[in-house]
């Protein structure tokens, strides 16, 4: 198994993008990580993409295929293939690529994530989402996607400390940084007061405890850490990749306030790479809602159960706390093009590996974890970055 | 000897009050609920129609009486409201309790008689052999049209009766009909709402039907209205069953416990086996009770029903072990007119 | 939801029957062909559920899909059946009503439709044991 690094990185704005199709998302994404590594296109050998749902979306499968040739590639017939995990697509994607470089099997890999998500109304957009979990016993009974992370945040405020108020500073954490971030839907900075006088979506998540809808497409090239110098001197290692399955639904979960799948990457994480919490400089978990955020923290064991509130509260997590999450302003302020999502958060880390990240800067940042999640916690994705 | 092993009735929690409708359309409460002596009619769920009603009915019937499902060989569900022009309610009722596949089915219209001609085919099919277990029910969801005066008592509700022959907890002696070609009141394929003759539903409609099937029975049974504890009368308003029922020689205090019209609105198919299910509530062990049902287009049913001691032998018959009819009544869920129309589905939608 | 989808599920829907493995004890709602414990050891028979729970945990949803939103704002809940299983359903109630441990029953109740001309799907909701 060889090391791999991760050798350019590209960024869509993530936004309302009326006047981008799907395509045109992706290939933007594309043109800016090549550029990024320094390479052309017919240095790429495979390519992968992350997407949820374009067969709703936009009524389009085969998106592998579509991907390559509208990237010009399809002359070269490289082997593109489409990964599917919900909202954890992204994540996956990128595993994928690592796993692929690292087998040895391919050397220079794009991992892409793309989602058009506005061209159909908001209404089929929400029952689209609720396809995240399990539609035969939760969609079809009338559970939305809120409403299952709601009724984890009523059993999680039911057992554990936390407040109505320190719920909402993840959101408002999110936003400040969101506001440090050129790509984030969201660039304005709220309150506590914004988040609680917004609307009630599923009690007790209101609006601003929810990621928004966004289009959006980001992607990465990854390659064999001993090649990486041939490309650019600004690449980051791959420490670790870990991914992890848990029940579809919630109501069959061991416990409806623990993700069990991000406990188990989160551990094999750190096991593989043979590092600590501690070692950790930031990290980028999936904060599809707030209360997701404060369950993603304890779950991967950087707290126990029922302290992220406090964490918060106290600015452990904030820019510049001891554990900044989120750097990015996260889905919350980022926005969530579904299957982008996790190949945002791997260019985030990379950003900040690099000092590139500007205004978000974590100082002396070595150490990267990502977060990604799938539905109410079914599948995970972690992965661990390093400065080489 | 055939007769009711068991009943059950759902009423919805939801009500409106005559005075709230009223207030919308320019009419006066008191004179409405003067004139027709109902005060609050019950509505819907979003989530209830006639199907949902028919279920809950049967359920409670089979909660009071342990019936194998698989012994029911007929279901038949009588509406003006079923949910689908084609494709039967009563199968949706009898997968709902377990009584399929061994078993036959139909839906029947005849306005607010539809209910009771399915207790005469139960009766038909239980006496002749051809099934065991047979069951009738009555349910609707009765609409009326926006401002017209049905819409102060179109009301939601359901009656369901099991019959059979071992151990009946009241035994039906007689039945017997009175039918002609009157159009009182009817709907259209196709149209949402109900129209009817006026005045004209009054005398050759309900009076002439529900007169001609009780005189009827009454000669065939050779009683008279003094013989019987109970009476129970189709009831669109209060006035129509009092009137008739002291047409006939029958008392107040005969119908009083199966006049529900008052508290619940008319529930059309419902209508008479809800009231005959309230009488039972407070029945007795030989207690016998005259019952005719009216629908319009038109018809009468007519029933000699005398209670057994089966009613008050808990291994046979557990009575509390559904919710009576005053127990349905109770605690109800007010709503203004706006809910009520969106209830109803009056408010006309994107399609 | 397509005919065939809604009609193989109507025996789970309308009368919550399920599975138990006999060999471990373990009862499934939704049903489970396969016990996660015992897997091939696991012999599975049907079991119809009396419909009597708690709430778990609960929602209300006020921001639905389309099919839903006339509903709103409703109560989705997890339910604890008696018997053990835990699955998602609606509550009928008003919004102040239900806690985490409130008693429930089913009742049979209309779910959605494929649009005004499609299939009606009915199916369990629950009420709180008044």
């Amino acid at each position: 198994m060889r090391d791999v690094a991760v050798i350019g990185i590209g960024c869509t704005p993530f936004g309302e993008h009326w006047g981008s199709s799907f395509r045109d998302l992706f290939i933007q994404a594309g043109a800016l990580a090549l550029e990024d590594a320094g390479l052309s296109g017919e240095q790429i050998d495979a390519l992968y993409v992350g997407n949820m749902s374009a067969g709703r979306f936009i009524d389009q499968e085969h998106i592998g295929a579509l991907i390559a040739d509208y990237s010009g590639l399809a002359t070269r017939h490289i082997p593109a293939t489409r990964v599917e995990a919900a909202c954890a697509s992204g994540g996956l994607s990128f595993r994928q690529a690592v796993i692929a470089v690292a087998s040895g099997m391919e050397d220079v890999v794009v991992a892409a994530g793309v989602e058009k998500m506005t061209d159909v109304g908001t209404g089929a957009s929400v029952d689209m989402l609720a396809g995240a979990a399990d539609r035969e016993w939760e969609g079809f009974v009338g559970a939305t996607f809120p409403g299952l992370y709601a009724m984890i945040a009523t059993d999680y405020m039911h057992r554990y400390p936390l407040t109505r108020e320190q719920l909402a500073m993840v959101a408002v954490k999110n936003h400040f940084n969101g506001a440090r971030n050129p790509i984030a839907q969201f660039r304005q900075e709220i309150t506590v007061e914004t988040v609680l006088r917004s609307p009630l979506v599923a009690d007790p998540l209101r609006l601003f405890d929810c990621s928004p809808i966004t289009d959006g497409a980001a992607a990465v090239v990854v390659a064999p850490l001993e090649r990486a110098r041939e490309f650019t001197d600004r690449f980051v290692r791959v420490r670790a990749s870990a991914q992890a399955s848990d029940t579809i639904s919630l109501h069959d979960r061991a416990d409806i306030s623990r993700l069990d799948a991000s406990v188990a990457a989160g551990r094999w994480a750190l096991s593989d790479a043979g590092l600590t919490h501690r070692d950790i400089d930031l990290v980028e978990v999936h904060d599809c809602f707030t209360i997701a955020e404060i369950c993603a923290i304890e779950d991967l064991g950087f707290c126990r159960k029922g302290e992220a509130g406090r964490l918060t509260e106290e600015g452990v997590t904030a820019l510049d706390g001891d554990l900044p999450v989120n750097t990015s302003g996260g889905l919350k302020a980022c926005g969530h093009p579904v299957g982008a999502t996790g190949i945002k958060q791997i260019c985030e880390v990379v950003q900040q590996l690099r000092g590139e990240a500007g205004k978000r800067q974590v100082p002396d940042a070595e150490i990267g974890m990502t977060h990604n999640v799938g539905g109410t916690g079914a599948t995970v994705a972690v992965h661990i970055l390093e400065v080489v | 000897m055939v007769g009711i092993l068991t009943y059950g009735v759902y009423i919805p929690r939801y009500r409106i009050r005559v005075g709230e409708i009223a207030r919308v359309w320019g009419g006066n409460a008191e004179d409405i609920t003067g004139g027709l002596g109902v005060y609050e009619k019950s509505v819907p769920d979003m989530d209830e129609d006639t199907a949902t009603i028919a279920v809950e009915a049967a359920r409670h019937a089979l909660a009071r009486r342990k019936v194998d499902p698989e012994e029911i060989g007929a279901v038949y569900v009588g509406s003006e409201s079923h949910p689908y022009a084609v494709k039967p309610t009563a199968c949706t009722v009898g997968e709902a309790i377990g009584a399929t596949p061994h078993m036959t089915a139909a839906d029947f219209e005849f306005a607010c008689k539809a209910g009771t001609a399915g207790i005469q085919t139960c009766m038909g099919l239980v006496q002749s052999g051809i099934v065991p277990v047979g069951l009738a029910i009555g349910s609707d969801v009765a609409q009326g049209a926006p401002g017209d005066a049905l819409e102060y008592t179109a009301a939601a509700g359901g009656a369901a009766f099991l019959i059979g022959n071992d151990d009946p907890i009241a035994v039906i002696n007689r039945t017997c009909s009175f039918t002609t070609d009157t159009p009182d009141f009817w709907r259209r394929e196709g149209q949402d709402y109900p129209r009817h003759g006026g005045r004209f539903t009054g005398d050759p409609g309900y009076f002439r039907h529900v007169q001609g099937a009780a005189k009827l029975l009454l000669s065939q049974v050779g009683t008279s209205p003094g013989d019987y504890t109970y009476a129970v009368f189709h009831q669109p308003n209060a006035k129509f069953p009092r009137r008739v029922a002291q047409l006939l020689g029958f008392s107040d205090a005969q119908i009083r416990p199966g006049l529900v019209v008052p508290r619940l609105g008319n529930t059309y198919s419902g209508s008479t086996m809800v009231g005959l299910a309230a009488t039972l509530d407070v029945a007795s062990a030989g207690d016998r009770i005259f019952v005719t049902s009216f629908g319009s287009g038109a018809g009468s049913d007519s029933f000699d029903i005398q209670v057994t001691d089966a009613i008050e032998s808990p291994d046979l018959f557990l009575r509390a072990a559904a919710p009576t009819v005053e127990e349905l009544l109770k605690d109800p869920v007010y709503l203004d007119y706006a809910q009520y129309a969106k209830h109803k589905g009056k408010i006309v939608m994107q399609r | 939801m397509s005919v065939a989808r809604f009609w193989r599920k109507i025996p789970q829907r309308y009368n919550l029957i399920g599975t138990r493995c006999e060999t471990c004890g373990t009862y499934f709602f939704p049903p489970r062909s396969f016990c996660p414990a015992c897997r091939r050891e696991g012999k599975i028979v049907e079991h119809r559920f009396q419909g009597r729970g708690k709430v778990v945990t609960y929602t209300v949803i006020r921001s639905a899909s389309e099919q839903f939103e006339r509903l709103t704002p409703y109560i989705l809940a997890i339910v604890q059946l008696d018997e053990g299983p835990r699955f998602t359903a609606q509550v009928v109630a008003e919004p102040g009503e239900i806690q985490i441990g409130t008693q429930v029953r089913s009742v049979f109740r209309r779910i959605g439709a494929d649009g005004e001309s499609g299939v009606i799907h009915y199916g369990t909701k629950f009420v709180p044991v008044r």
